[in-house]
């Protein structure tokens, strides 16, 4: 298949071994793919599969035993720490299972911290980056709210302005949906939906099944390999699912 | 990350624990408190010392007999009245760097006026004595040449003299008062100098023409000491040189043998003092500074819990780019942080407890400059020596594992 889109993340043969006691465990037996700029990939698995272990290697945390992986044309099996905290900084927006905030801080504050990782943003500019992320993801008006003073929803919001706001090449998020419940879910999906329209591209690593309907591709993985990569043709709307929830019950 | 961000940082993780970084600081605020507190009260001693011994005069030279007292092996009797007559009127004639001056015999006892009576010291001096120890004759005169010849019952008394004797006040001047049975005549009181950094009272004495001393009180034909004044501060050490050999010459010693007298300046006694004063000071700094090292493990240990506790965070800021040295200079900025703060707060609560004691307890205290700089720099390298090792565990960190980390 001829393909001239331009390729953000490409792994071949990643293999990854732990060392357990006297045992090696294969975490990653040699996984290949390619994730075109603009694509919605689900990355799915059962505990075992090695997808948290894919993430850490996507999310250059770790590095490969062996194989190659090109983030944005780079090559980050060699990088040293410092050069890979660096790639993070650049190139990666993280969302994660149970937000990560920083406790008692402002959602401004917490949407600017990879930006404070980054000598080339004054204090000026950090700030109408983070503004521009909280717009776009709808919370410009609780921009001065703490941490503590939000619910999960408004939570995980902030959190994907925080992975937005450095303007990476593909975001990361891992189970991103997993501690909310099914309408904040579904919200966040939209948002997620929303960003990919935009032309981001997004990787979202998850257990649940239901989710790759939402999404442009499929990967699944089992026992440390692919086991299945599909094209999803029949995009749904998380909108028009959200849509078709009971309206909420005040009580 | 920047110094001024590094900096914001830091100080939202100490605002964030106010209580515990407040416990974490109180030791080095104790510590440094301690610290300028002795160093205060060294210097204000060092300082009293100077002022007294300056008051009675820095160019002072004292001569005593016996030589060198070398660990007070010297005991025989004689050796103590080696300084006579023949060698005042030697220094007299020959003295060239010596401007002034006076034997001295002591004698203490009873003085007695009417009803009153008190113990004091009775100094038989020549007239000079004024000029070398700085005082002057505040009612009446001072004695003169021909009441030093004749052994004249004369006498000039100080202010607490005057108080105990004559209670109800009147003019002292030309009453007679009687010290160890014998009867002087009044003729001046000396003006008022109070009371010494050792706390000896300067007032309670009585002056008398050395000869009477010697002849009607103490009979005896040597003098207790001879005190002189160089020409100024700067010769003192040219004229100790030169009394030396007016009195090896009067004594007729020979080259080679020890002197049998000892003369000191008034610069070596200060020295002396102040190499004592320098040495206890140093010892209460240094139990002072162990007080510092404990607040700095205090710190150590607030700093590794802090670290384990935010372990999460750690993982975050390396998850959105934070190098190992950011993680180490933000942990590391924050334990300077709490000890430079406690430092500060230490030199402030040090020199109000000086300023306090010096008010309420009268003890002389002076906080020196050096000493504040010197805290300041201490708590920065307690801040980096035991804010390291935590700050070196966090920056090794594996992000993945403090991601995961509950």
């Amino acid at each position: 298949m001829e393909d001239n889109r331009k390729v953000v993340i490409e792994l071949q043969n990643v293999k990854r071994n732990f060392q357990v006691g006297s045992e090696v465990v294969h975490a990653l037996r040699g996984v290949s793919f390619k994730i075109y700029e603009g694509e919605f990939v689900t990355i799915m698995g059962t505990s075992g599969s090695g997808k948290s272990t894919l993430l850490n290697q996507l999310g250059c945390l770790d590095t490969p035993t062996s194989g190659e992986y090109y983030l944005d044309g780079v090559s980050v099996r060699t990088m040293k720490r410092r050069q890979r905290a660096h790639l993070r900084n650049r190139k990666i927006g993280f969302v994660f299972q149970n937000y990560n905030l920083l406790p008692k801080t402002t959602a401004l504050d917490n949407v600017v911290l990879p930006l404070m990782y980054n000598s080339e943003y004054s204090a000026k500019m950090r700030k109408e980056a983070a503004i521009e992320a909280l717009k776009a993801v709808g919370l410009e008006d609780r921009m001065y709210h703490k941490s503590n003073q939000m619910s999960g929803g408004q939570m995980q919001r902030v959190a994907i302005a925080r992975a937005l706001v450095n303007n990476p090449a593909v975001i990361l998020a891992d189970e991103a949906t997993g501690n909310l419940d099914t309408r904040t879910s579904y919200e966040v999906l939209v948002l997620f939906q929303k960003l990919h329209a935009q032309g981001r591209t997004i990787i979202f690593v998850t257990h649940n099944p239901e989710i790759a309907q939402y999404s442009s591709r499929n990967i699944v993985l089992r026992d440390g390999k692919v086991r299945e990569d599909v094209q999803n043709p029949n995009i749904q709307s998380a909108a028009e699912a959200l849509a078709k929830l009971p309206a909420p019950q005040d009580d | 990350m920047n110094f001024i961000n590094l900096f914001k940082v830091a100080v939202r993780a100490i605002a964030s624990n106010k209580f515990r970084s407040f416990l974490s600081m109180l030791g080095i605020i104790i510590g440094v408190g301690a610290v300028i507190v002795m160093m205060a009260i060294g210097q204000g001693s060092k300082n009293s010392i100077k002022e007294t011994i300056s008051s009675m005069g820095t160019n002072m030279i004292m001569i005593r007999p016996g030589g060198g007292m070398m660990g007070g092996i010297r005991m025989d009797p004689s050796a103590m009245q080696t300084l006579k007559v023949e060698d005042y009127e030697a220094i007299l004639k020959d003295k060239y760097y010596v401007t002034y001056v006076s034997p001295q015999v002591t004698a203490s006892g009873q003085v007695i006026y009417g009803a009153n009576n008190a113990s004091t010291t009775m100094y038989g001096e020549s007239a000079e004595y004024l000029d070398i120890n700085q005082r002057s004759v505040e009612d009446g005169e001072m004695f003169t040449e021909e009441d030093i010849k004749k052994a004249a019952k004369v006498c000039v008394v100080g202010k607490s003299v005057v108080d105990n004797l004559f209670p109800n006040g009147g003019d002292p001047v030309g009453k007679t008062i009687r010290f160890k049975s014998i009867p002087f005549r009044i003729i001046g009181v000396l003006k008022s100098k109070g009371y010494n950094a050792m706390g000896m009272d300067q007032d309670d004495l009585i002056l008398a023409p050395y000869s009477t001393v010697m002849k009607r009180i103490q009979a005896q034909t040597y003098f207790n000491s001879i005190n002189c004044s160089a020409i100024s501060e700067e010769y003192s050490d040219d004229a100790i040189e030169e009394l030396t050999q007016i009195l090896r010459t009067t004594h007729k010693i020979k080259e080679g043998e020890e002197d049998n007298f000892s003369i000191n300046s008034q610069q070596e006694i200060m020295e002396t003092m102040n190499s004592t004063m320098d040495m206890v000071t140093l010892i209460l700094v240094v139990a002072a500074a162990f007080s510092l090292l404990v607040a700095g493990i205090g710190i150590m240990n607030i700093m590794l819990v802090s670290v384990s506790e935010r372990t999460k965070e750690i993982g975050l800021r390396m998850s959105v780019g934070a190098t190992g040295l950011d993680i180490s200079n933000q942990f590391l900025l924050e334990s300077i942080m709490i000890s430079l703060t406690g430092g500060i707060l230490g030199v402030s609560f040090g020199w109000l407890l000086s300023t306090a004691a010096s008010s309420l307890f009268g003890l002389p205290t002076s906080v020196p400059l050096w000493s504040v700089i010197l805290s300041f720099i201490v708590c920065v390298i307690i801040g980096v020596g035991f804010g390291y090792f935590p700050a070196r565990k966090a920056a090794q960190m594996d992000p993945i594992e403090a991601l995961r980390y509950e």
